[in-house]
């Protein structure tokens, strides 16, 4: 009895989905899929290497400062970073009184008690990055988590930064409805194609207080690697920490192995 | 509840004998995990999984409590506290991967144990309570991973708990009332994570009382064994303590070291990027795909693309869903074989190299990827053999299957020969 009712529920299921296979498989079969733009057109990121890569990656602290640079120059005119601090600054290598500085070159808001007004004030370090106001098209990120929260997150930004380019002519032959609309930009690295913001990046934009050539590729990798060590500023300690804790670890597996040989030894099994 | 052979708890020390006379603590672990508890010789590695599912357990329980120590369950600053807790608290960005990541590694291990259960026939007489509250357990964790994923209210665990409650609405008249009844409103927001995270608070303490009872029935005709033969005499048989402790420590170790290889290295590896993006009811994800643990089922929820008379597609995916994890209630009832261990089930062993395992792979890969074809299809198929193995299958084959010769004994397993065999079988 029990087997037959199992085999009845059985059946049930099964049919259902070979009835769904069987319609599926004949819509696949008679209507085959329309290839889209950002089908044939989209792009995996560029391959790049940054010094926080691999288990071994540590922040190239002065690459973070020339990021920070880039940073502040250009991307935080329209794009926020809320979760970090100015005191974090000093982890990528700023003295107290540098990030003193930074911080009171921004405006911060401040509700202040007595008045019930909200006034802005120069930032010190235990504040944070202010919020952006943004007048213009679309609705730019917060950008501190920003390489964690896109695939392949550190060279994702990297390519976007450098990949700006005109709308190959193969996709407006083949796709003519998908012409990048005015006021978007075309890059293949963006999942859709086109987004609101224009390219940020042009030479020498930015003076590098350590000399090195401000090109947009230079630009583009200094400001990922900063963007990666927003998204995780304690990176490096945590894989620092890992290798101790694996050496242990291996180490007591090979005790808890020897030992448990020993316990056994006369015993088969 | 023991074998007559197994050693009784002896204390020696007088505190002990006093404690024993009145609160006999020592003596419960002496019988539970160490040397009262007499335990098959034979015992191949996937034995050690219930070990390390239970130290899983505690290792969520405790990330779990520092965790909330630092989070605040609203929406408006969920997201925020959990970033506060990786950057700003000391060793917060340890424990919230080693939180994240530990779901996984329970995961990881409890379909191990579910598996190992499957092939050597642990849930079969007389042993199905402890099969029934190992189903129960599961289903506990799914539900507290879930509500767990909800918690950094990122735009994953805001989409995933309305794709999920929406499950719900699919149940014909009650569906809809229910769904917000779950969710305290008619999409995910304060309510809905408020609860979820003193669920998500409570269910694991849950968790630890069924597995009291998964343990406590487990000691009851003691543990299975590969050959799938019952214990016959003390020949058969080791204490725990020295001899499992010694065999689940050293097996710790190498689940800690490649636990902590993730958690040191590829913390983010099995994370969505999408859930680092703060929740946007008014931005949908181009892929909602919920956490790796679920894709089997997931793909199951999807298979069902058609109507099926009256049925709608979406309530047979519901159906299907639950009725993939609710079949294994019955498993004790389907396979109605004798022989406990696929080694002397040559039938059911192919199904399960053959069919099972490999169904579950491709619907594990069909669930992570997008619902288009030929994905749909594939995991179309594969979702058929796994209703059939469970319910045509498993019940036509341990009717007709003819089984290998069983060993007389584990020790005629083990040594291959057992001097009981000659005579008559010992108690």
């Amino acid at each position: 009895m029990a087997r037959i009712l199992s085999i009845l529920v059985g059946l049930f299921f099964t049919v259902a989905l070979a009835w769904s296979l069987g319609l599926g498989f004949y819509t696949w079969a008679t209507e085959p899929a329309q290839p889209t733009a950002e089908h044939e057109f989209h792009e995996h990121p560029k391959h790049v290497s940054f010094a926080s890569d691999g288990p071994f990656g540590t922040f190239d602290k002065q690459q973070l400062q020339r990021g920070f640079q880039v940073y502040q120059q250009v991307c935080a005119a329209c794009h926020a970073l809320k979760h970090v601090a100015f005191r974090d600054l000093e982890k990528i290598g700023y003295n107290e009184p540098e990030v003193k500085a930074i911080a009171a070159q921004f405006q911060i808001p401040k509700y202040d008690e007595m008045t019930g007004m909200v006034e802005t004030v120069e930032g010190t370090p235990t504040d944070y990055f202010p919020p952006v106001m943004y007048a213009g098209q679309g609705s730019p990120p917060d950008l501190s988590l920003i390489t964690k929260a896109r695939h392949d997150g550190g060279p994702y930004v990297y390519s976007l930064l450098t990949g700006y380019q005109d709308q190959p002519a193969e996709l407006l032959k083949h796709f003519p409805e998908a012409k990048t609309p005015d006021g978007l930009y075309y890059n293949p690295y963006f999942p859709n194609l086109n987004l609101a913001m224009p390219a940020p990046l042009m030479e020498d934009m930015v003076t590098y207080s350590d000399g090195t050539p401000a090109t947009v590729d230079q630009m583009a990798k200094d400001v990922s690697a900063f963007l990666i060590w927003t998204a995780e500023p304690t990176m490096d300690k945590r894989k620092q920490t890992g290798w101790p804790i694996l050496g242990f670890l291996l180490f007591a597996t090979i005790l808890g192995y020897m030992s448990y040989r020993n316990i056994w030894a006369n015993k088969k099994h | 509840m023991s074998f007559p052979w197994a050693k009784e708890y002896t204390p020696s020390h007088p505190f002990m004998k006093w404690m024993d006379e009145r609160l006999p603590v020592p003596r419960l672990v002496y019988n539970a995990v160490g040397g009262g508890y007499e335990v098959p010789r034979n015992l191949n590695y996937f034995w050690n999984f219930g070990f390390l599912a239970g130290l899983c357990l505690v290792l969520q329980i405790v990330t779990g409590i520092v965790m909330a120590m630092h989070y605040a369950a609203n929406t408006e600053v969920a997201f925020d506290t959990i970033e506060h807790t990786v950057r700003d608290v000391n060793w917060g960005w340890l424990m919230r991967y080693a939180h994240a990541n530990g779901a996984s590694a329970f995961f990881v291990v409890i379909y191990v144990h579910i598996f190992r259960g499957f092939y050597f026939g642990s849930y079969k007489a007389p042993r199905e309570m402890v099969w029934l509250l190992g189903v129960v357990i599961f289903l506990l964790m799914m539900a507290t991973a879930f509500m767990g994923y909800v918690l950094p209210w990122g735009q994953m665990s805001f989409w995933g708990a309305k794709v999920i409650t929406g499950l719900f609405s699919a149940i014909p008249l009650v569906g809809e009332p229910l769904q917000q009844w779950l969710l305290g409103g008619f999409a995910p927001d304060n309510a809905a994570l408020n609860r979820f995270f003193s669920l998500h608070y409570l269910l694991p303490f849950v968790i630890v009382g069924v597995v009291i009872l998964h343990i406590w029935a487990l000691h009851i005709p003691g543990s299975s064994n590969p050959t799938g033969v019952e214990v016959k005499s003390e020949s058969d048989t080791v204490p725990f303590y020295p001899y499992y402790v010694a065999k689940d420590g050293w097996a710790i170790g190498v689940f800690a070291i490649l636990y902590c290889a993730m958690v040191f290295f590829a913390p983010n590896y099995l994370g969505h990027p999408d859930n680092y993006i703060p929740a946007n009811p008014m931005s949908t994800p181009a892929h909602i795909v919920p956490e790796w643990y679920f894709w089997p089922f997931y793909a199951i929820l999807r298979a069902f693309t058609q109507d099926f008379f009256f049925i709608p597609a979406k309530l047979m995916g519901v159906l299907a869903m639950f009725g993939a994890i609710l079949v294994w209630f019955f498993l004790p009832w389907l396979d109605k074989s004798p022989i406990r261990s696929s080694s002397y089930r040559p039938l059911y062993k192919k199904f399960f190299w053959f069919g099972l395992i490999p169904t579950m792979a491709v619907l594990f890969y069909c669930g992570g990827a997008a619902a288009e074809e030929p994905y749909v299809m594939i995991s179309q198929i594969a979702a058929l053999y796994y209703f059939a193995h469970f319910l045509i299958i498993l019940p036509i084959v341990s009717a007709i299957e003819k089984p290998k010769p069983l060993p007389f004994s584990i020790t005629e397993a083990v040594l291959g020969k057992d001097e009981d065999a000659k005579l008559e079988p010992s108690a």
